[in-house]
């Protein structure tokens, strides 16, 4: 902006209103879009409400009412926001490098099984220690299970969008064999693991609520993701590869190697949201751990227009629509997958408005 | 074990391998004239799962199997339009708007389903088996084989109908043409767009006749997310079959196969390995069938990339 400051004074003032401008525009890009875009699918799903025969007036109130009534429900939206954030903000990544990892629900699974294999394993480990080990162990495992559908893109040209999903499957199909057997808890009567040892337990922050630190540590890792993506030459190197695979290579950039990295990434915050519903949750493995956080983490990272900050904010909103439809089908018997619908038209929203301004990998003729 | 290679177990998997492709022909068909017209669709499973219902839901209120297959073209068509809106008017990417159509379909077979019919436990009368003359008196396989509803046979019909209209027609050529260089189509006059709306429509109107196939001719009730995936394994089909509608055919014969393998597997006693082994087998087969062909150069040029007009 050396410009500015030696231009004369009119053309300052001209310069700063036209930033101002654009700031304008910009916020409105980035929040009245998104709102609208979310105002559409609510309406749309309070006529769907209307059409089965629901009052979409009642439902909503109470879903909001009881979203919010007291400390509990709020630190629940907060417990569930958690891996929504996580995922959606490593699902940033991988789309501003083009890579579409559907793949997310398969890489919690990953970090689920490896936190729990690790979290039972030892004995007499302090919590300063084992924490962090289940943590890492989760991130690694959703980063390796990730990376497959890196390699298979690297070295066979396999289309993410269809290895990412079959290993979706393969690890939930995997994660139901292994409670079934080898890490079945013996003595219950249902398929889960045995209790993670005491001291991998994730501490809770706001007692008697069951929020843990998992939050907090997401918060964290979505700045630190937003200052590398943008504010970092790796996280440049990231964006240009998605945006043009031929300039970067002409950059001199490896493109595999990024594909690699932003696979990772995200594969790594989809297999912490596993390990952290294990070790700050559930503390056991179940069969159905996660009920399609890694797909809801999709509309996150789209909502905010693949912005890692952006993602705390669509993550805490699904987090609210997820928490208010499970309240409406217990106190209004409405299904709860209406949530889903409203997802879908959020996103179909979202790219109507021009919001998610995608640019195709090869250009358009 | 001993029975595992018996000619009776050979057979039935042979006939189970037929029926439970069908619903991945007509899809990986229907993904063929998308892809060919430069329309990636990943959307196929949201529109099988709309086929699925809404044939369901349409053939339990009125009896009938045939309007049951209306409904689910007509629930197919929805669901095309409203991708070939966002994706060729609006031109938004087409692996988004995908996911949402996947989202959409996802969640709204299952709203209505635990909204209408979840308390009512019953199911529908199934397309009845018709028998080939003589074929069906073929030794060993005719039974199994050629002792199936008509929509199995009707596999067949498509994959031909397919192949003319892709290959024999101006409107085949015209729709290959605009995945590979929509510019000429448009200097040649046509509209780039109307091709691809095309296109997209009959993709969504196959893949949803081949949801419908799973509760009107397989098994007699919807269940939420009764596709499993088989949307998704037709994309695989496609890739694997090189764009060919032929070759779809035979691919998605190939993974009716490791279906039918996965069910009779899972039935045999005394078996040493997981069940879960079995499971995931068409799954595991999808991405080593991807391994397998690696990506020539034979994509449709260009796939996914919207067309502007300059």
């Amino acid at each position: 902006m050396a410009n500015i400051e030696s231009g004369p004074p009119v053309a300052v003032a001209a310069e700063q209103f036209k930033q101002g401008g654009r700031l304008a525009s910009r916020m409105v890009a980035s929040v009245a879009l998104p709102a609208a875009a979310v105002l559409v699918a609510l309406i749309c799903g309070a006529v769907l409400l209307a059409a089965s025969g629901f009052n979409p007036w009642d439902v909503f109130t109470v879903m909001l009412a009881g979203v919010f009534q007291d400390m509990r429900s709020i630190a629940e939206v907060l417990l569930k926001a958690t891996p929504l954030i996580l995922i959606g903000v490593g699902l940033c990544v991988a789309f501003r490098c083009s890579i579409w990892n559907i793949g997310a629900e398969g890489q919690l699974y990953a970090g689920a099984v490896a936190a729990t294999a690790v979290g039972v394993a030892f004995d007499g480990l302090t919590a300063w220690v084992y924490v962090p080990l289940v943590i890492v162990a989760g991130a690694l495992a959703g980063a390796a299970w990730a990376a497959i559908a890196g390699l298979l893109k690297i070295y066979f040209r396999a289309s993410e969008i269809v290895t990412t999903i079959m290993l979706n499957y393969i690890a939930i199909i995997s994660t139901s064999y292994l409670v079934t057997g080898p890490l079945r808890d013996a003595a219950a009567a249902y398929p889960q693991s045995a209790r993670l040892v005491k001291e991998a337990w994730m501490p809770r922050i706001l007692p008697p609520t069951r929020l843990h630190v998992g939050i907090l540590i997401a918060l964290m890792l979505a700045v630190a993701v937003y200052v590398f993506l943008f504010r970092s030459s790796k996280g440049f190197a990231v964006r240009v590869v998605g945006i043009s695979p031929h300039a970067a290579r002409y950059a001199g950039m490896s493109v595999s190697r990024n594909i690699m990295l932003a696979i990772c990434i995200s594969g790594a915050m989809a297999g912490l949201a596993g390990a952290f519903e294990i070790a700050g949750v559930t503390r056991r493995l179940y069969q159905n751990i996660s009920p399609g956080y890694g797909f809801e983490g999709i509309a996150v990272a789209l909502l905010a227009n693949n912005n890692p900050i952006g993602a705390i904010f669509s993550g805490v909103l699904f987090a609210v629509l997820r928490s208010g439809s499970e309240l409406m089908q217990i106190t209004a018997q409405v299904p709860q997958v209406l949530v889903s619908v409203i997802q879908g038209i959020v996103i179909l929203s979202v790219v109507g408005f021009g919001v998610y301004r995608y640019r195709a990998v090869r250009p358009s003729e | 074990m001993e029975d595992l290679a018996t000619l009776g177990f050979i057979a039935t998997t042979l006939g189970a391998t037929w029926r439970l492709a069908t619903p991945l022909i007509f899809a990986a068909i229907g993904e063929v004239f998308s892809e060919r017209a430069g329309v990636l669709n990943i959307g196929l499973e949201g529109v099988m799962l709309m086929g699925a219902f809404f044939g369901f839901a349409a053939a339990f209120t009125s009896g009938s199997i045939m309007l049951g297959l209306l409904a689910a073209i007509a629930a197919g068509l929805a669901m095309g339009l409203l991708f070939a809106v966002f994706t060729i008017t609006v031109k938004a990417d087409q692996i988004v708007v995908g996911a949402a159509i996947n989202l959409i379909g996802l969640g709204l077979t299952a709203f209505l389903f635990r909204t209408y019919f979840v308390s009512t436990g019953k199911g529908v009368e199934i397309a009845r088996p018709i028998a080939v003359p003589w074929l069906v008196d073929l030794p060993l396989v005719g039974e199994a084989l050629f002792r199936q509803n008509a929509l199995v046979y009707s596999t067949v019909l498509v994959a031909l109908l397919a192949v003319f209209v892709l290959y024999k027609t101006s409107f085949g050529l015209t729709l290959r043409a605009v995945g590979e260089h929509p510019k000429a189509v448009d200097v040649a006059g046509r509209s780039v767009a109307l091709y691809r709306y095309g296109a997209v429509l009959i993709c969504c109107s196959l893949t949803a006749f081949g949801g419908a196939f799973l509760t009107l001719g397989h098994s007699n009730q919807f269940v939420e997310g009764i596709t499993s995936g088989r949307g998704f394994i037709a994309l695989a089909v496609v890739v694997f079959a090189r764009w060919s509608p032929t070759g779809a055919f035979f691919v998605a014969l190939l993974f009716g196969l490791f279906y039918s393998l996965q069910l009779q597997l899972q039935a045999q006693p005394g078996l040493l390995v997981p069940y879960q082994l079995f499971q995931a087998l068409p799954y595991i087969m999808t991405i080593l069938a991807l391994m397998l062909v690696r990506n020539k150069g034979d994509t449709p040029a260009m796939l996914g990339v919207p067309f502007r007009k300059s």
